[in-house]
């Protein structure tokens, strides 16, 4: 059995069982959209989707690569078939079951209508929900708790890492999940005597106040969302006293804007899988990865970028497993700042560009198909005669998911897309979710 | 001083600053005179309401602990003592002028502690003897790896890296690790006891301007040299020194890949050998990009796609002497303008037409850089949010770009035109600012006194707060502001952190007898609301509660 047919197997008898047991998700009844989930992941530093999901019929590709294009399905090293133009990097080889059977879709030229080529503007803009807008205070994503139907909790929205995202910047409540195995074990936080006197402490200042109520009552509630479940839980009791783990000076594994690395991505994700799975109160969650600003030796086939793709595939594979059965009513988006050059540059990399790819995986996404119009590789079509154009509104992807998906009324995407502009693409927009 | 008091509210700052830049031998008078003023000044808020009462301007006392907070990593019980026996005045004034003459005023660390960095063997080694401890360490991973790659595949007919790879990290640990963690110690160390406070925090303030990240290959073995050597010999300087000598120095030009950045069609010759180096076929846009968004112009500083590229294209050829580190002789600097790397063609930089002048092309370009109003304008913002407020007075940032502009980037003068600046003064900027996790530990240890013999836990907390010391992996550094770090896991980190500090503080007997001085020492700094709170809990949480009370997790 070769590690990609075993992975296989485990995705369609440990995970869901969904084709094993004859029910597809069309066949159950709709869950309640409450019990909806959509987790983001941001990839820091712009990955190039153009390795990530490769034009690979398109002359001008190899072209403008000749040392970064993958090559056809079938060679050595080649991309893995998605239809006859696209194919995916073969470090993602693990997500191809779920292609297969329909749950991982992309949107091909998309990102943000602003045209900066700054990381931190982009990923701002990404985030905020506001291209062009600085002074959005809050993320896009803290505004859509608020406008989730139902009532709303501690833990509805989860950040996974260790500083707090733009994109959950705001006024609804926020639940922070640390990175690594330890991140629920009892810290001093948790100890009554000393959460009660700070609490205390507290109660006259009120950003401190909030933020310490949001920590110890997210904490409680995730503690025992991990303790309840019917599995091994981690073993809450023997708390190390300390971060006897972290004393180590920083490394290539270190994170981009506190992102978590690839490298580690595999274990925090299933964590945080099962937690989304463990509260049915949590409806949202976001993670990030850094490290995809491959400027220099950027590798094809094997290489930096395919090590980094290969660890992020893993590590969805792994958080599709903590969903379990809440899968099927996931959707995860994968998304980046920008896209990289068409071209790559004088040092075997690719600089910042514009297009990218977004990535949807989840039981309750229609996949197994490319979306979006795709503009070409042509000279003509490229943004500023280098980079692979914006077609699709990267807002114009998250609007059906926020409404199709979770519930949220037109004015409650009003509130989270302000001045999101009309779509005039195929009309009811892009078909990205099952019936 | 009466000059001072006669130049103070009533004349521009630039007038301000050039008299204390003129009269450098008589600052500690003029700063006596400036504290003073700032005290006395009224403010006029002519749009403040008739419900808003007028901000009572600071009291001596007040004026003091402010710039105690501010300007150093926190109260030491000596500091606070000082300040009772000397009386806030003097003592202010006299703190002041220390601050502002920074380590050239004499010793500023304590004899013990001199003694320890003198002991840290490789943090004055060159940038060829650091960089050929990097290349050295390399060569044994690629030696190891080779050999156990012949011995697997003699062995099973397969080749397996992986245990290469181990090989890999201990050749790098034993040569390139405590490189990377006696740089770390030699800056912990500072900041924690030397006298020179302002100083180390304008290192941290323009190391993280011009960040640079350990975790990039040879940047683990040069972070420590880059620090002592394009930074600090600048932070009283001009700023287009600081900028010429991080443009200049390996670790950023390793980092920001410009070290193999060349002419399109450029074929290197081949006995570099390495392979990094030997992929270089043309430009990479990485450093000029950052140089302007972040390091200069800032991202709305008015510059265009084809500025990025043109700038690029203009520094070509500023390379690293890779060969000088294996064993060349000279001062050991490896910075390295290469003629035939670079771009010779016409280009268009900024509007304005570059003629073909090698090195020169782009020494002119951090000129014009350095000079530009936009450049003033984003530094000012950034050392105003650093030291004044999250969302900074735009009349300061206004007040500290004309000083900038004025002064040609002398960041002496900048700096005392923020600290005699009414702006700093301002009672709303009052334990304002959210400390960093930098900052809250640091300040934690100092203000208990604590002499940490080994900074390995240190390290840990702060990597595990999200700021690993030299471990910010993108060029933008880390954020100083409260966004970024109040949030839920951050918080439980430094409750985590100040528990701990509660029990190494050797047992609950102790803890409770350090709780109570604690609790004497701090009460400047401390409101009625906390103190009452205190008074009811239990003497064996005083410190904790202490270190974690809202005005100790501000500064």
């Amino acid at each position: 059995m070769t590690a990609l047919s075993r992975r296989h197997f485990v995705l369609r008898h440990g995970l869901a069982g969904l084709s094993l047991a004859g029910l597809s998700p069309r066949a159950m009844a709709q869950p309640a959209s409450s019990r909806r989930k959509l987790v983001v992941i941001l990839l820091r530093g712009a990955v190039d989707g153009l390795s990530v999901v490769a034009p690979w019929a398109d002359p001008a590709y190899a072209a403008a690569r000749p040392s970064l294009a993958l090559g056809s399905p079938g060679t050595e090293g080649g991309v893995l078939r998605l239809d006859s133009l696209f194919g995916l990097h073969p470090a993602l080889a693990p997500l191809m079951p779920f292609w297969s059977e329909g749950s991982l879709g992309f949107v091909h030229a998309s990102g943000s209508p602003d045209p900066t080529r700054s990381h931190f503007d982009a990923q701002d803009y990404l985030e905020s929900g506001t291209p062009g807008r600085k002074s959005t205070p809050d993320g896009w994503m803290n505004r859509l708790v608020a406008q989730l139907p139902g009532a709303a909790g501690p833990t509805r929205a989860l950040n996974m890492g260790t500083t707090p995202p733009r994109i959950l910047a705001g006024p609804a409540a926020v639940a922070t999940l640390g990175l690594g195995p330890r991140a629920l074990y009892s810290k001093a936080i948790d100890q009554p005597a000393l959460q009660a006197g700070l609490a205390k402490l507290y109660a006259g200042d009120p950003s401190l106040a909030r933020t310490f109520q949001n920590t110890t009552e997210g904490r409680s509630l995730m503690q025992r969302s991990m303790a309840a479940a019917s599995e091994p839980a981690q073993d809450m009791s023997s708390a190390p006293t300390m971060a006897t783990s972290a004393t180590r000076p920083p490394s290539a594994e270190s994170a981009d804007r506190g992102a978590a690395s690839a490298r580690s991505f595999a274990a925090d994700a299933r964590r945080l899988g099962q937690l989304i799975r463990r509260d049915p109160n949590t409806q949202l969650a976001f993670t990030a990865v850094g490290g995809w600003d491959t400027h220099v030796n950027q590798g094809a086939a094997q290489g930096q970028l395919a090590n980094k793709l290969a660890s992020l595939a893993q590590g969805l594979e792994a958080l599709a497993q903590g969903l379990g059965d809440s899968w099927r009513d996931s959707v995860v988006v994968v998304m980046s700042e920008f896209g990289r050059t068409v071209r790559e540059n004088g040092t075997g990399g690719t600089d910042h560009g514009r297009g990218n790819v977004m990535w949807l995986l989840g039981g309750a996404v229609a996949g197994g198909r490319v979306l979006g119009e795709w503009p070409g590789l042509d000279t003509a079509a490229l943004a500023e005669g280098r980079d692979l154009a914006v077609v699709t509104d990267y807002r114009h992807v998250l609007a059906p998911l926020l409404q199709r998906h979770l519930g949220v009324s037109d004015a409650g995407l009003a509130a989270v897309f302000p001045q999101l502009p009309v779509w005039t693409g195929m009309p009811g927009g892009l078909r990205l979710l099952r019936a | 001083m009466c000059q001072m008091m006669a130049a103070g509210p009533g004349s521009g700052p630039m007038e301000r600053a050039v008299l204390m830049s003129r009269r450098s031998g008589l600052q500690a008078a003029a700063w006596g005179g400036l504290a003073a003023w700032a005290g006395t000044w009224r403010p006029v808020f002519a749009q403040a309401g008739p419900s808003e009462p007028l901000a009572q301007p600071l009291t001596a006392q007040e004026r003091a602990v402010h710039a105690l907070c501010r300007l150093s990593y926190g109260p030491r019980p000596a500091d606070l003592a000082a300040l009772q026996r000397l009386g806030a005045e003097a003592w202010l004034e006299s703190f002041l002028a220390t601050q502002l003459r920074g380590s050239a005023g004499g010793q500023v660390l304590p004899e013990a502690v001199q003694v320890r960095l003198q002991g840290l063997d490789t943090v004055s080694l060159s940038q060829a003897a650091l960089l050929g401890r990097y290349q050295e360490a390399r060569r044994l991973a690629r030696l190891d790896k080779a050999g156990d790659a012949a011995v697997k595949g003699a062995e099973n007919g397969a080749s397996n890296g992986a245990a290469g790879v181990v090989s890999a990290q201990e050749a790098r640990r034993e040569l390139v690790r405590p490189i990377l963690a006696q740089a770390a110690e030699q800056r912990l160390l500072r900041a924690l006891h030397s006298s020179a406070q302002l100083e180390e925090q304008l290192l941290e303030f323009w190391f993280n301007h011009f960040n640079v990240f350990a975790g990039k290959g040879p940047v683990a073995a040069l972070v420590g040299s880059y620090e002592r050597e394009a930074i600090r010999p600048h932070i009283w300087g001009r700023f287009r020194q600081m900028l010429g000598a991080t443009a200049k120095h390996p670790a950023m030009l390793f980092y920001l890949d410009n070290a193999q950045s060349v002419a399109p069609g450029f074929r290197p010759p081949a006995r570099l050998g390495d392979e990094q180096v030997a992929r270089t076929r043309g430009l990479n846009e990485n450093y000029a990009r950052e140089l302007m968004e972040l390091h200069t112009l800032g991202v709305d500083g008015g510059y265009s796609q084809a500025d990025v590229t043109e700038l690029a294209r203009m520094l070509t050829g500023w390379t690293v002497d890779v060969r000088g580190a294996l064993g060349r002789q000279g001062s050991g600097d490896l910075f390295e303008f290469a003629p035939r790397r670079h771009d010779s063609g016409p280009k268009q930089w900024l509007g304005r037409p570059v003629t073909a002048r090698g090195q020169a092309e782009g020494e002119w370009a951090l000129d014009v850089l350095a000079s530009h109003p936009a450049t003033a304008r984003h530094l000012s913002f950034k050392l105003a949010q650093a030291f004044v407020a999250d969302e900074p007075p735009e009349a300061l940032v206004a007040q500290l770009s004309r000083s900038f502009l004025a002064s040609g980037g002398d960041l002496r003068a900048w700096v005392q035109t923020l600290l005699g600046s009414e702006h700093f003064w301002q009672r709303e900027h009052l334990r304002s600012k959210f400390k960093t996790p930098y900052q809250f530990l640091l300040s934690s240890l100092r203000v208990l006194d604590a002499q940490p013999q080994d900074m390995q836990p240190l390290l840990g907390a702060l990597a595990q707060s999200g700021m690993p010391l030299y471990g910010a992996a993108t060029p933008d550094g880390y954020k100083n502001v409260a966004s970024a770090w109040m949030n839920p896991e951050a918080l439980s980190q430094r409750v985590q952190w100040l528990s701990r500090l509660n029990e190494r503080t050797a047992g609950v007997e102790r803890a409770s007898r350090q709780g109570g001085s604690l609790l004497k020492t701090l009460a400047p700094l401390l409101g009625e609301h906390t103190r009452s709170v205190l008074a009811q809990e239990p003497a064996e949480l005083q410190l904790a509660l202490l270190l974690g009370s809202p005005e100790w997790m501000r500064r």
